[in-house]
């Protein structure tokens, strides 16, 4: 009998159990610290993959070199590039190198969203055919990434870079690799 | 009733599949190619919507993911080497049958932990069930029958 109301207890423990691991995924993901959709980074560790982009002035894999720098697609087109367009000038205010690549946007168009939202970028390209964000695994705008000073990946932001993101995470990583 | 089901049936038959929204430029000429290109593409997950394969999806990246697929086709390409072009800058996630390997064994065998666990819990719980009460003897019978017909 005592054995019966245990088993009984089985169905009941595991639905306590699962909700307590969905709770735990729900409020991971209220705090931005979980993210189901997201697509984890093949390239992080990794040398950044070659290429070479007309734009003005343009740039090429390896100018990504010597320095930790930021390198952010975004376009004219994207709504979560305006959201972020302040932590990008904050950053660059602050003296952080910031490589813009403007994935399939036309550069008329670039270059009224840079007027109008401000220019953060040292550099900037075009990736007009999106081959170059796919070579670096790139789903969506914006996406950000941090090179270091010996051109390897160390970290990607999918979205909108946020004040958070930049307090907890990328300024502990570029203490590390300064 | 009938009349509506059957007008119900029509449409179901009239639908037809859904195919895949590419347009028809999108296609390679050769019929085989394309053929190949169809059965990779239906393997690859579109990232931007995520349960859709990149020849069902309308969005740009899976356009420009199938124009990869193509082109790579065409350049002879087996299917695993297509497909590994993919999982090197999108990872597993890219494919909608996720790989046979460590990290996902508890995915592919939890259809057999399942029934394994549900056998398990009858197999107990039939244990545990208190044996039948033994046949009653022809003096108790006796005693039913009275208290019946009274």
């Amino acid at each position: 009998m005592n054995r019966r109301r245990l088993l009984l207890m089985v169905p009941f423990a595991g639905v306590v159990v699962a909700g307590a691991g969905f709770l735990a995924m729900l409020e991971r993901e209220q705090e931005g610290k979980f993210d189901p959709r997201s697509v984890p980074s093949q390239i992080i560790n990794k040398p950044v993959p070659a290429f070479s982009l007309p734009g003005s002035p343009g740039f090429a894999s390896t100018d990504l070199r010597g320095r930790p720098i930021l390198v952010n697609f975004f376009a004219s087109w994207c709504i979560p590039c305006v959201e972020e367009a302040p932590e990008l000038m904050a950053l660059r205010r602050q003296g952080m190198p910031i490589y813009g690549i403007a994935y399939k946007d036309k550069p008329d168009a670039t270059a009224e969203f840079l007027a109008r939202h401000g220019d953060p970028y040292a550099k900037l390209a075009r990736d007009e055919a999106g081959l170059v964000a796919i070579n670096w695994g790139v789903y969506g705008v914006p996406e950000t990434y941090l090179i270091d000073k010996q051109g390897i990946v160390r970290w990607r932001n999918v979205g909108p870079l946020t004040p958070q993101a930049v307090t907890a995470e990328l300024q502990p990583l570029l203490r590390r690799f300064a | 009733m009938t009349r509506l089901a059957l007008a119900l049936a029509a449409c179901l038959l009239l639908a037809g599949p859904a195919l895949a929204i590419s347009d028809p430029s999108e296609a390679l000429p050769n019929k085989q190619e394309e053929a190949r290109a169809v059965a990779i593409g239906r393997q690859l997950r579109c990232l931007v919507c995520q349960n859709e394969s990149i020849e069902d999806s309308g969005a740009d990246l899976a356009r420009d993911l199938r124009h990869i697929v193509r082109q790579q086709v065409a350049a002879g390409r087996t299917n695993q080497q297509v497909i590994a072009w993919l999982v090197k800058r999108y990872g597993d996630f890219v494919r909608l049958k996720p790989p046979f390997e460590p990290s996902t064994y508890l995915l592919w065998f939890s259809p057999v932990l399942a029934v394994a666990a549900g056998a398990g819990i009858a197999l107990m719980a039939r244990r545990s069930r208190p044996a039948a009460p033994p046949p009653l003897s022809p003096a108790e019978q006796q005693r039913l029958r009275q208290i019946l017909d009274t």
